[in-house]
C-alpha cells in the first residue's frame, strides 16, 4: 500500500513472519481445522442458536459497559481543580485512564492507591494516608474525587473514615477536600458510578442554606459528547438565563495545544457548586445516569426538576419550552430559525431513513434519544440494546414505541450483552447499526454498516467533539447517520450502474 | 419523635447476644419504644425469637433468588414481629465460600437506599456476629450508623479476650466517626468471681458493666419455643432482668471511647480474679512437661 513502507497497521498483520506466527500458534493451541470452525460459525447463525443463546443465564458476553469507578472520574473531573482518586489497585485506574485518552485523545489526570494483597488482608488504610499525601504532594489539587474499586469494596473499606484519620494526622491539610463515593463494580455500571461520585458531590458541597437567586443548574449526565456542553451554553447565553453547569469536563477533554500541560482546566467551580442549592430550577439531560442526584435536588435542595432527553426534534424542543417555562423568558428567535433550519435539514434525507431498519445500542439515555431521533426520522429501531438497562428503562422504551405505533415491530432487550446483539442481527438482519466503537466487530460478523454514535469511540477520531444535542446537535447525529447510509449505498453499488452522482 | 438511636450488640460467637438483644429488645418494645432489628450475621438468627420463625428470609437469599438486590422490595424483607418490632436479617453465604462481611455491607446500603431508616423509629439494633473480623462487620459501626455498641461478655477468657478486640475494633471508627462504647453485658457463666471480674474489665476499658445477666434456664424454655422470655413468661424474674437492661440502655449516659488493654494486661486480670489459690505452682507450664 502507498505511503505504508516498513511496517503500517493497515498490512502489518499479512506479513508472511505474523502468518506463521498465528499458524504455529494454533497448531501449539491444538486448534480445530478451519473446516469445522466455520461449521460452528455458521450455526451461530442459525435461530436454533439464537434460542439457545437467549437463555444463556450464567455467563455475560462482551458486555455494552464499563465498571462504576469509571462514570465516577468523569463526574469527578468535572469540578476544577479536582483530582480523580480511585481507592484500589493500578490496574483499574488504568483501564479507566486508557478508555478516556483513546476516545478523547487527551491525558485523562487520575491516580490510585495501589492496593494489592497486603491491603486486601489488612485493610486500605494505609495505601489511602500514603496516596493522599503523594497525590497532594505532587498535583496540588484542591479536591480529590475518590471512588473504589472492587477490592477495596470487598473488604469493606470505609473509606471517609479513612480520610477523616489522614486529616486527623496530617497526612493532607485539613481544607483539602476529599469527596468519597462508593463504586462497587459488580452492582450497575460507569453510569451507576457517576451517579454516586456526582451525588457525593453535590452532598458535600451543596450548602442548602445558601441564598436563593435566579440561575438554573444544569446537569448533563455521563455524556461524553464535549460538544455538547459549548451547545448548551451557547443556549443559555441565547435565552439571557444565568445557568450554573453541574460537572462540566469540556474544558478538560477538549485542551488547546498551547504548549503547556495543565493538570487541570476548567470545570465546574465550587464556589457556585456551593450556591447551587439556592437555585431557581434545575435541568436533567439525562434521568438514568443520575437518579440518586436527581432525587437529592428534587428533595433536599426542593428544587423544581425537568428531567428532559434533549436529543432529537422533539427533544430539544421540550427542553427549550422547559427553559422558557422555568424562567419566564421567550424562547429566542435564533433558535426558532434554527429549529427550521433542522426540520429542512431533515426532510432533505427523510427518504433515505424512512423505512430502514436499525439496531440501536448504548448507554439508557442516549439509546432512549436516538430510537426517538430515528423513529422522529421514520427509521425502524428493530432491535434496541442496552446492557446497564434497568425497568424503568424498559418500560418508558415500551411507551414510545406505542406512541409511534412500533411496539410490534421494535424491541427492546435490556440487560443482554454483544453475543446476543450478533445472534440477533444474523436471524433478524438490521439494514444498520448505531454503536460504540466494540460494536464494529458485530458489525464486521454480521456484514452491517456501523454508525459510531456513544461511547467509547476509539477508532474514529474527532467525533465527541461535536455535540448531539439541541438542533445542531440533530444535524450532527442526521449527518452521522443519513451519510453512513449513503456511504453504504455507494459501497454497495460502485460496481454497477446504480452508482450515482447524485443521492 | 425522638432522635434514632441506633446501637449495635457484637461479641464472642455463641456468648448470647441474638438472645440477649432480643429479649432486651422485647422489653423496650413493652415499655412502647419502636425498634427495627437488622440481624448482621449470615445464621440469620437475630431475628427468630421475635418472629417466631425458624429463620427470617434474608437480603441476600432474596438478592440471590431475584437476580439482584436492585430486584428487591422493602416489603419483601422487612417483617414485623412481636409487639410490632421491626425485623431484617442480612444474611449471607454458606460456611466455607463467599464473603459474609461483602453481604452486610450490601444489606445496610439497601435497607438505606430504600429508606428502611426513614420511618418512625427509636431504636434500630444491629446483632453482629462474634468479633470485627473485617470491614464488612464494622459496616454497622461506621459514620452515620450505630453510635452505640453495646458487648456481650462473660467471665471466660475468651469472651473477654473478645470483648477487648470489638473495643478495638471500635477505636478504630471512634475518632473518625462518632461510634461509642455503651458498656458491658455480662450474659452469666457461673465462672469465678463473674461480676467483679468483667466490671473490672469494663473499667480498663473506661466504660461500664451496665448490666448482669444472671443465668436462668427459663431463657431455655423460651427458646424452644422460638419466643422471648419477655412473650412466654412475662412474670418471671429473668424477663425483669432483661426489663432493667432495657430502661439502662434507654437511659444510658456514658458513652466513651474505649481503652482497649494489651493482651498482658488482660491475662493478669484474669490471674488476679480466677485463680483463687494462690500457690499453684502450674501456672504457664503445660500439664505433662
Amino acid at each position: 500500500m502507498k505511503g505504508c513502507e516498513g511496517i503500517c497497521n493497515i498490512t502489518m498483520f499479512n506479513e508472511e513472519s505474523y502468518k506463521t506466527l498465528f499458524n504455529n500458534k494454533k497448531n501449539y493451541e491444538d486448534g480445530h481445522d478451519d473446516k469445522k470452525v466455520k461449521s460452528v460459525l455458521e450455526y451461530t447463525k442459525t435461530k436454533e442458536y439464537m434460542e439457545k443463546n437467549f437463555s444463556r443465564e450464567a455467563v455475560v458476553i462482551n458486555p455494552l459497559k464499563a465498571c462504576q469507578p469509571l462514570g465516577a472520574f468523569y463526574a469527578a473531573i468535572g469540578f476544577e481543580n479536582t483530582l480523580p482518586y480511585l481507592h484500589g489497585s493500578q490496574g483499574c485506574a488504568a483501564y479507566f485512564r486508557s478508555h478516556f485518552s483513546r476516545h478523547f485523545k487527551e491525558p485523562f489526570p487520575a491516580v490510585s492507591d495501589s492496593m494489592t494483597e497486603d491491603a486486601a488482608v489488612f485493610g486500605g488504610h494505609k495505601n489511602i494516608y500514603e496516596g493522599l499525601k503523594n497525590s497532594y504532594k505532587l498535583y496540588k489539587p484542591e479536591i480529590i474525587g475518590m471512588c473504589t474499586s472492587c477490592m477495596a469494596e470487598v473488604i469493606g473499606d470505609d473509606i471517609s473514615s479513612f480520610v477523616n484519620n489522614a486529616k486527623s494526622q496530617g497526612d493532607i491539610p485539613k481544607d483539602v477536600d476529599v469527596v468519597t463515593a462508593h463504586t462497587p463494580s459488580f452492582v450497575g455500571s460507569h453510569i451507576t458510578g457517576y451517579d454516586n461520585m456526582l451525588y457525593e458531590f453535590i452532598k458535600y458541597f451543596g450548602d442548602e442554606l445558601s441564598a436563593k437567586h435566579e440561575k438554573i443548574n444544569v446537569f448533563l449526565g455521563f455524556d461524553t459528547y464535549v460538544g455538547d456542553f459549548t451547545e448548551i451554553k451557547r443556549i443559555f447565553s441565547l435565552f439571557g438565563v444565568e445557568y450554573t453547569i453541574i460537572s462540566d469536563p469540556s474544558e478538560m477533554l477538549n485542551s488547546p495545544a498551547d504548549g503547556n500541560y495543565k493538570m487541570f482546566r476548567g470545570g465546574t467551580k465550587i464556589e457556585e457548586l456551593k450556591k447551587a442549592p439556592g437555585a431557581k430550577g434545575a435541568i436533567f439531560l439525562q434521568t438514568y445516569s443520575m437518579s440518586k442526584t436527581i432525587q437529592h435536588v428534587k428533595n433536599q435542595w426542593g428544587q423544581v426538576a425537568r428531567i428532559i432527553n434533549p436529543i432529537g426534534l422533539k427533544g430539544f424542543d421540550d427542553l427549550l419550552v422547559a427553559i422558557s417555562e422555568l424562567t419566564g423568558k421567550e424562547i429566542p428567535e435564533e433558535l426558532k430559525s434554527e429549529r427550521g433550519k433542522f426540520v429542512d435539514a431533515i426532510t432533505d434525507s427523510y427518504y433515505h431513513v424512512y423505512g430502514k431498519r436499525f439496531a440501536v445500542t448504548g448507554d439508557p439515555d442516549i439509546a432512549y434519544g436516538l430510537t426517538r431521533f430515528i423513529l422522529e426520522l421514520g427509521g425502524e429501531p428493530v432491535h434496541i440494546l442496552v446492557t446497564n438497562a434497568n425497568k424503568k428503562f424498559t418500560k418508558e422504551m415500551n411507551k414510545l414505541l406505542e406512541e409511534f405505533s412500533k411496539e410490534d415491530s421494535c424491541k427492546v432487550y435490556p440487560e443482554k450483552d454483544m453475543w446476543h446483539l450478533r445472534s440477533l442481527m444474523f436471524v433478524e438482519p438490521v439494514d444498520y447499526l448505531i454503536g460504540n466503537t466494540f460494536t464494529k466487530l458485530v458489525a464486521r460478523d454480521t456484514d452491517t454498516p456501523l454508525i459510531r454514535i456513544g461511547f467509547p469511540i476509539f477508532d474514529r477520531h474527532h467525533l465527541h467533539r461535536y455535540p448531539v444535542i439541541g438542533y445542531q446537535g440533530g444535524i450532527n447525529l442526521l449527518n452521522w447517520i443519513v451519510n453512513g447510509i449513503l456511504e453504504d449505498i455507494d459501497n454497495k453499488t460502485k460496481d454497477s450502474s446504480n452508482f450515482d452522482i447524485v443521492r | 419523635m425522638a432522635k434514632l438511636r441506633q446501637i449495635a450488640f457484637y461479641g464472642k460467637g455463641g456468648i448470647g447476644k441474638s438472645t440477649t438483644s432480643q429479649n432486651t429488645i422485647a422489653a423496650m418494645a413493652e415499655m412502647g419504644k419502636k425498634v427495627m432489628i437488622v440481624g448482621c450475621d449470615p445464621k440469620a438468627d437475630s431475628t427468630r425469637l421475635i418472629l417466631h420463625t425458624k429463620a427470617q428470609a434474608t437480603i441476600m437469599e432474596l438478592a440471590a433468588e431475584a437476580g439482584s438486590v436492585e430486584d428487591l422490595e422493602l416489603d419483601d424483607v422487612l417483617k414485623e414481629g412481636f409487639l410490632g418490632i421491626k425485623c431484617v436479617e442480612a444474611g449471607g453465604p454458606e460456611p466455607g465460600v463467599g464473603c459474609a462481611g461483602r453481604g452486610v455491607i450490601t444489606a445496610i446500603n439497601f435497607l438505606e437506599e430504600e429508606g428502611a431508616y426513614e420511618e418512625e423509629l427509636d431504636f434500630v439494633s444491629y446483632d453482629v456476629l462474634g468479633d470485627v473480623v473485617c470491614g464488612g462487620f464494622a459496616m454497622p459501626i461506621r459514620e452515620g450508623k450505630a453510635q452505640e455498641i453495646y458487648i456481650v461478655a462473660s467471665g471466660e477468657m475468651m469472651a473477654m479476650y473478645a470483648a477487648n478486640n470489638i473495643s478495638r475494633g471500635i477505636l478504630k471508627y471512634a475518632n473518625s466517626g462518632g461510634v461509642r462504647l455503651g458498656g458491658i453485658i455480662c450474659n452469666e457463666r457461673k465462672t469465678d468471681r463473674e461480676r467483679e471480674l468483667v466490671s473490672e474489665l469494663a473499667k480498663r476499658l473506661s466504660s461500664q458493666m451496665i448490666h448482669f445477666v444472671p443465668r436462668d434456664n427459663v431463657v431455655q424454655h423460651a427458646e424452644l419455643r422460638r419466643m422471648t422470655v419477655v412473650e412466654y413468661d412475662p412474670s418471671c424474674k429473668q424477663a425483669d432482668e432483661y426489663r432493667a437492661l432495657a430502661n439502662k440502655i434507654i437511659n444510658n449516659q456514658l458513652f466513651v471511647i474505649p481503652t482497649p488493654v494489651t493482651m498482658q494486661e488482660l491475662e493478669d486480670l484474669l490471674m488476679e480474679y480466677g485463680i483463687l489459690k494462690e500457690d499453684d505452682e502450674n501456672i504457664g507450664k503445660s500439664k505433662t512437661a
